[in-house]
């Protein structure tokens, strides 16, 4: 009566292609040709997509826990570094990821630059991964903020600052992208949205928009190869190159999983905007660009800030527009290999210099020695749930003031609290006396108390007749109640 | 997402006519294992993947549920020698701290410490089971005498007379290390059995 169980499966498969197209999907999917066969140095795109996967699952989760506000975003965290299960691993993963997917962004553009894979009609494939490179670096941006930790504040108060030496608008987009003219918790909330939101969007289309392009062009091959009319013999995407991408991810994972789990990130103390001697440092794959801008102050700030980057960064958008030789071999086209490396060099020296410029000034390696030796303290401290305003914090305010003190000795002594409830909260018999202070003056509330009103005597005030010392404490009492 | 497809490219299911699943160029006779080979790796591979994800993920997810995230603490009262002589119920203000995940509550309640009957230790909740007022000890008449509602208790909670539908409400306490602590509860009102409330 029942087909055997293969049969089954295959008339299911039959079913769901019929309805999804599912297998068509797969087939054109999996058997991609790539000329000239399968190598290890085409796992790069395949890497950064699982990257970009793993990153939207970590960050999915720490949102779990994640509050995006200037009170508790620092808390929140230090929560799910600290007390969370798997917490700190997962942040690890995540922070961790960030630099991942940089490291292995500049191995994919440098792939593809020296192979010439951006050759023969790829102009839109290149410009589609030039939009997915800024947005990763928004991303990276954006991000690092999010913990509201000292190190995240002030990276971040310099960060936004560049803004302001753009011409005409820049102090207007730098107001835009805070949400004031100070970074506070209205820059967390937008950087958040950044990040979560409106940035992975774009991320998503153009990774739509990069992959389809890419596919219409088709893989381009060793460097040999013609990029418009491949002659290799050419070899499905599966299995090889899959399993070749499936190991690069393997061994991406199991660094980050080995890292995250022995170097856990670190989460500093949180942001104190009064702080005048924090020296920022960015992350790692920033420093170049922080060191960079360190060399154009005043007149020249607008050719260091906005000329040289902008010739240079449209140079290399631009490069399968002008470089339309159908020469792919890196030794053939020294000029753009050139400035490749040339902007490469340039960006590693200005790191090397930072770095070096931070260890022999005696004053900042001391600083930023001090600054870690914060980090690790802070970090070896026990977590402290954050105490929730309520009306033990009214009582405290109160005895801050001793003649307010005094006074709620008065007021739990004549049963005040009997009806109006401790610390003035009100229960069901009187109102609540928090705030009367802001409502009456000192002489309104003493008149009052002498010779309560036809509706508080209707609710069984009863006169309250004390020496004039007493008194005044009771209303430093009453006034101090918030 | 390729681990379930994977499977189904096992020898088992080779009468699949799908082309993909046929090696197109390789006219070597191991091909077919070689591809087994490397599907099976790939297998493998997403598993590796899935679960190293997977593992800390559910774990971080499933945090509150295993660890107590929320929950009552006890709070002290105070020295039990102060209510060794103890002979009318004293007034004590406790301090309720409660955990909730990364932020703690931190209240004052007025609860008073008396003797029942036996001449044990009780912790009484302050809060009248009537409408909520907070019950005042009278020393002159030695009696609780709620002023809303004049619901009258002596001096172990017992209801006396008024309205209120219960004695005073006993909340749970213990003596550890020489102190008398209490777990503080509210309870519902006007009913005629306590009834804690979360």
């Amino acid at each position: 009566m029942n087909p055997p169980p293969e049969e089954r499966h295959s008339r299911f498969r039959a079913w769901l292609d019929s309805r999804t197209g599912l297998d068509s999907l797969l087939r054109h999917a999996l058997d991609e040709p790539i000329p000239g066969g399968a190598k290890i140095a085409y796992v790069f795109g395949s890497g950064l997509l699982f990257l970009f996967v793993s990153q939207i699952v970590t960050g999915v989760f720490l949102a779990m826990y994640y509050v995006p506000s200037a009170d508790h975003a620092h808390t929140t965290v230090e929560y799910i570094t600290k007390e969370v299960t798997s917490g700190s691993f997962l942040r690890g993963l995540h922070a961790y990821g960030s630099s991942a997917i940089i490291i292995v962004l500049l191995l994919h553009i440098t792939q593809t630059f020296l192979y010439g894979s951006y050759k023969g009609r790829r102009e839109l494939v290149w410009l589609a991964g030039c939009v997915l490179l800024m947005l990763m670096l928004g991303m990276a941006f954006t991000g690092y903020l999010l913990p509201w930790d000292q190190k995240a504040y002030f990276a971040t108060t310099v960060g936004t600052n560049i803004l302001s030496e753009l011409p005409w608008i820049g102090n207007a987009l730098k107001r835009l992208l805070r949400g004031g003219t100070e970074m506070g918790t209205l820059t967390l909330s937008r950087f958040f949205v950044l990040h979560v939101f409106l940035i992975p969007a774009f991320i998503f289309a153009f990774v739509a928009i990069h992959v389809y392009f890419f596919r219409k062009s088709g893989a381009a091959g060793p460097i040999g190869e013609d990029p418009l009319e491949p002659k290799l013999q050419s070899e499905p995407f599966y299995p090889k190159q899959l399993v070749m991408d499936m190991g690069f991810t393997i061994l991406i994972i199991v660094a980050l999983g080995i890292i995250a789990y022995f170097w856990p990130t670190e989460l500093g103390p949180k942001a104190d905007p009064s702080d005048t001697q924090f020296l920022p440092r960015p992350e790692w794959y920033y420093i170049p660009v922080f060191q960079y801008l360190k060399y154009w102050h005043g007149s020249t700030s607008l050719i260091g800030i906005l000329l040289i980057p902008g010739i240079v960064g449209l140079l290399l958008v631009t490069v399968p527009f002008f470089d339309r030789s159908l020469e792919r071999r890196p030794w053939k086209r020294p000029v753009s290999v050139g400035l490749f490396a040339v902007i490469l060099l340039a960006l590693g020296g200005l790191g090397l210099l930072s770095h070096r410029e931070d260890l022999r000034n005696p004053g900042l390696a001391a600083q930023l020695k001090a600054q870690r030796d914060a980090t690790k303290e802070f970090m070896q401290a026990k977590f402290e749930p954050e105490l929730s305003g309520g009306s033990l914090l009214a009582e405290n305010a109160a005895l801050a003031n001793p003649g307010a003190a005094k006074g709620k000795e008065i007021f739990e002594g004549q049963s005040c609290n009997a009806c109006h409830g401790d610390n003035g909260v009100g229960t069901a018999a009187a109102p609540k006396l928090i705030g009367v202070g802001e409502k009456y003056t000192s002489t309104q509330i003493e008149v009052l108390l002498q010779k309560p009103n036809e509706q508080m005597t209707a609710g069984g005030m009863p006169p309250v007749n004390l020496k004039d010392d007493e008194m005044k404490a009771l209303i430093d009492y009453l006034r101090s109640l918030k | 997402m390729f681990a379930n497809w994977l499977k189904s490219s096992s020898p088992r299911s080779r009468r699949d006519p799908m082309p993909f699943l046929e090696p197109p160029n390789d006219k070597a006779p191991d091909g077919k294992n070689r591809r087994s080979f490397l599907a099976a790796l790939l297998a493998a591979g997403s598993a590796t993947v899935g679960v190293l994800l997977a593992v800390p993920v559910i774990r971080f997810t499933l945090h509150p549920v295993l660890a107590r995230t929320t929950e009552k603490s006890w709070s002290d009262v105070g020295k039990i020698q102060e209510f060794q002589s103890l002979n009318a119920p004293i007034k004590r203000l406790v301090s309720i701290e409660e955990q909730d995940g990364w932020r703690k509550t931190l209240i004052e309640k007025p609860v008073y410490v008396s003797k029942d009957t036996r001449g044990g230790l009780i912790v009484l909740s302050a809060v009248c089971p009537h409408l909520g007022c907070t019950v005042p000890w009278l020393e002159k008449e030695s009696k609780f005498i709620c002023p809303c509602h004049r619901g009258v208790f002596s001096a172990d909670g017992t209801l006396l007379g008024g309205p209120p539908p219960r004695n005073m409400d006993r909340l749970r306490s213990k003596i550890e290390g020489g102190i008398l602590k209490t777990q503080y509860q509210f309870f519902r009102q006007l009913t005629h059995n306590e009834e804690e409330l979360a």
